[in-house]
């Protein structure tokens, strides 16, 4: 074997972003925040932002963010993390600003904040992880339960005529003209996290080019609160929640249409 | 002369403008708010202000935003206020209650409404529970100032801002619609800061330090309750330190008015017209309602002989005079729930107190 062949085989291609914090996971297996937060921390070492980031962590599994990424963090009360965004960010402009949220928090209580947050074209980057329950607290019915899905507060599974139906974010929000970008995006396959990372990096040039609010929603996994196991968890994702929450880039604002 | 003497201005404004005033001469550049009656003085004066001097005024889509933009700013480590009616700082008691939590300085301004519910827009005290006891959940206190003239709504601004940076706190200064809206004279005293405003834990990105972090939630082990008792301690150290009230001609004094705000300035007059007429009436007016003064009203109580408890409500601070002494025979109420008390009614109560015909 020549010296080059062996550089081949000793080149390091993946290395833990500087922005992950070296920790064990608390997570539970097949869960998604693990990959969600490593896109995070690889698109803020992308950028060389970790030094000028404040992030916002939300109520619900979301909250551990913290422990995680190796930035400042500011704690919110469920569902303002927008709100506290804003906040930090007509403060201090120069700082990169984005929350985490799930869909307990975002797409039920925090709604308001959200919708706000987008139509004022408040210049911050939200992440939102959608897993159609409540996972911290147990797995209750969320406002993005599937139709017949059964938690534990529709043991019956989801009815429209009850319950109404999943509502659809990345959509509702697309429609607001302060939202610079808007996508759907999932991390159950390996193309998928990168089509991923992609959005995610558009979601963060969004704010550094000063064009508005940015949001990037993830279909996520819980298969502890779904009762299944992580394999199958992924195909759920893959099938009935991939036709309900298409996947795809809802909004995405040209510097020619904003200037 | 001195110097600071000849530079201080004599202007005539309506109090919930001199708050404004108050606010950014201590260093106030943000304020964030929600349209509510009687208070829409401060957000229009800030939205015309702010902006001209480098501030940002920033109105929001609800109280609930609002006390959050706060939280974001304050964890920015910047100086930062708000204003509202009880309502509207209903809505906030989550907010307050993180915020104390998360250990978070802000100014909070509630020129309070008649309630419950959506009431009124007369003037009544009817947040002092709120306000005192604090509304939100989980048990924390925040001190609460009551002004009394336009003087204070401009002094107690100031003071407010340093009290909130000094405690790592929020801090709530409680007028009502008299106070807020009536226009008298007052003297813009320079702004003095009495603590620093350096603030090591603001999250300002993590340039040439480890991340930090501002929260309130503490899961592991007894983390929670060693932290409810360091915010024990600080709420012991404003009782200790922070007690502020006026002595008003209680030198001497047979009856002792104790009231604050507008119906300690309405008592005033009529306190004057009694001691024309040879009646010994004074008042102990708390400034600061929390920490309240209780060891001052004590010693009152053994020298007088009746303590006259007078509020715009149906008697709230009534149950602190009653948890501060024994003297309760002693304690007389006059309540105005929704309304100002005029100078006649308070100087009729003393007549009849002080065994003179009506």
């Amino acid at each position: 074997m020549t010296d080059r062949g062996k550089d081949r085989f000793t080149k390091k291609v993946y290395a833990r972003p500087k922005s992950l914090v070296d920790v064990k996971s608390h997570f539970c297996p097949g869960c998604h925040h693990g990959i969600a937060h490593r896109i995070l921390a690889e698109t803020i070492d992308h950028f060389g932002l970790r030094e000028q980031t404040v992030g916002v962590a939300c109520v619900g599994c979301a909250v551990f963010l913290y422990d995680y990424i190796d930035v400042d963090v500011a704690e919110a009360p469920h569902g303002r993390a927008p709100a506290v965004a804003t906040g930090v960010k007509r403060a201090q402009p120069d700082k990169f600003v984005f929350t985490y949220q799930g869909d307990g928090d975002l797409a039920a209580i925090g709604t308001s904040e959200v919708i706000h947050a987008a139509n004022r074209g408040e210049n911050i980057t939200v992440l939102f992880v959608n897993n159609t329950t409540y996972g911290m607290t147990g797995g209750q019915m969320a406002p993005t339960t599937m139709l017949g899905q059964k938690t534990s507060t529709s043991p019956y599974g989801r009815d429209f005529r009850k319950d109404g139906y999943p509502i659809k974010m990345a959509e509702l929000l697309a429609t607001l003209e302060g939202t610079a970008y808007s996508a759907r995006v999932a991390t159950s396959t390996p193309a998928q996290i990168r089509k991923a990372k992609e959005a995610v990096k558009k979601a963060f040039e969004m704010q550094i080019k000063e064009m508005g609010f940015s949001i990037v929603e993830f279909l996520s996994t819980c298969p502890t609160n779904w009762g299944m196991k992580p394999l199958d968890a992924q195909k759920r994702v893959l099938g009935e929640m991939s036709e309900y929450f298409p996947l795809g880039v809802y909004k995405e604002r040209k510097q020619a249409d904003f200037l | 002369m001195n110097v600071a003497a000849r530079v201080e201005q004599r202007v005539f404004m309506k109090g919930n403008e001199a708050i404004c005033v108050g606010a950014i001469a201590a260093g106030c550049r943000f304020y964030y708010g929600y349209p509510i009656t009687p208070q829409n003085d401060i957000p229009e004066y800030m939205s015309a202000h702010l902006p001209t001097i480098g501030g940002t005024f920033l109105q929001a889509e609800s109280e609930v935003a609002t006390i959050n933009f706060i939280l974001g700013t304050s964890a920015s480590g910047k100086r930062v206020m708000t204003s509202s009616s009880g309502p509207g700082i209903s809505l906030m008691q989550e907010g307050l209650s993180y915020m104390a939590g998360s250990e978070l300085p802000a100014v909070v301004v509630n020129i309070s409404r008649s309630g419950p519910g959506l009431g009124g827009i007369a003037p009544s005290q009817g947040d002092y529970f709120q306000a005192v006891k604090c509304g939100g959940h989980g048990g924390y206190r925040m001190p609460v100032l009551a002004p009394h003239s336009v003087q204070e709504m401009y002094s107690l601004a100031m003071l407010a801002f340093d009290l909130a940076d000094k405690y790592r706190n929020p801090a709530m200064i409680l007028g009502d619609a008299i106070v807020g809206q009536m226009k008298e004279p007052f003297t813009q005293t320079p702004y003095v800061p009495t603590v620093s405003q350096e603030k090591p834990w603001a999250l300002t990105g993590c340039a040439g330090r480890p991340r930090q972090h501002v929260k309130s939630l503490y899961l592991k082990d007894n983390a929670i309750e060693v932290h409810n008792w360091k915010l024990h301690r600080k709420y012991l150290k404003m009782q200790e330190e922070e007690v502020r009230y006026e002595d008003y001609h209680l030198d001497g004094a047979k009856i002792a008015v104790v009231a604050f705000g507008t119906a300690a300035r309405v008592s005033k007059t009529a306190i004057q017209w009694a001691r024309r007429e040879g009646i010994a009436a004074g008042m102990l007016r708390p400034i600061t309602l929390f920490p309240f003064p209780g060891a001052q009203l004590e010693e009152i109580a053994k020298r007088v002989d009746v303590l006259l408890v007078i509020e715009m409500n149906t008697g709230q601070m009534l149950e602190d005079v009653k948890a501060s002494t024994t003297f309760h025979d002693k304690i007389r109420f006059l309540g105005k729930p929704c309304a100002m008390p005029t100078p006649e009614e308070i100087h009729g109560e003393l007549r009849k107190l002080a065994g003179r015909g009506r």
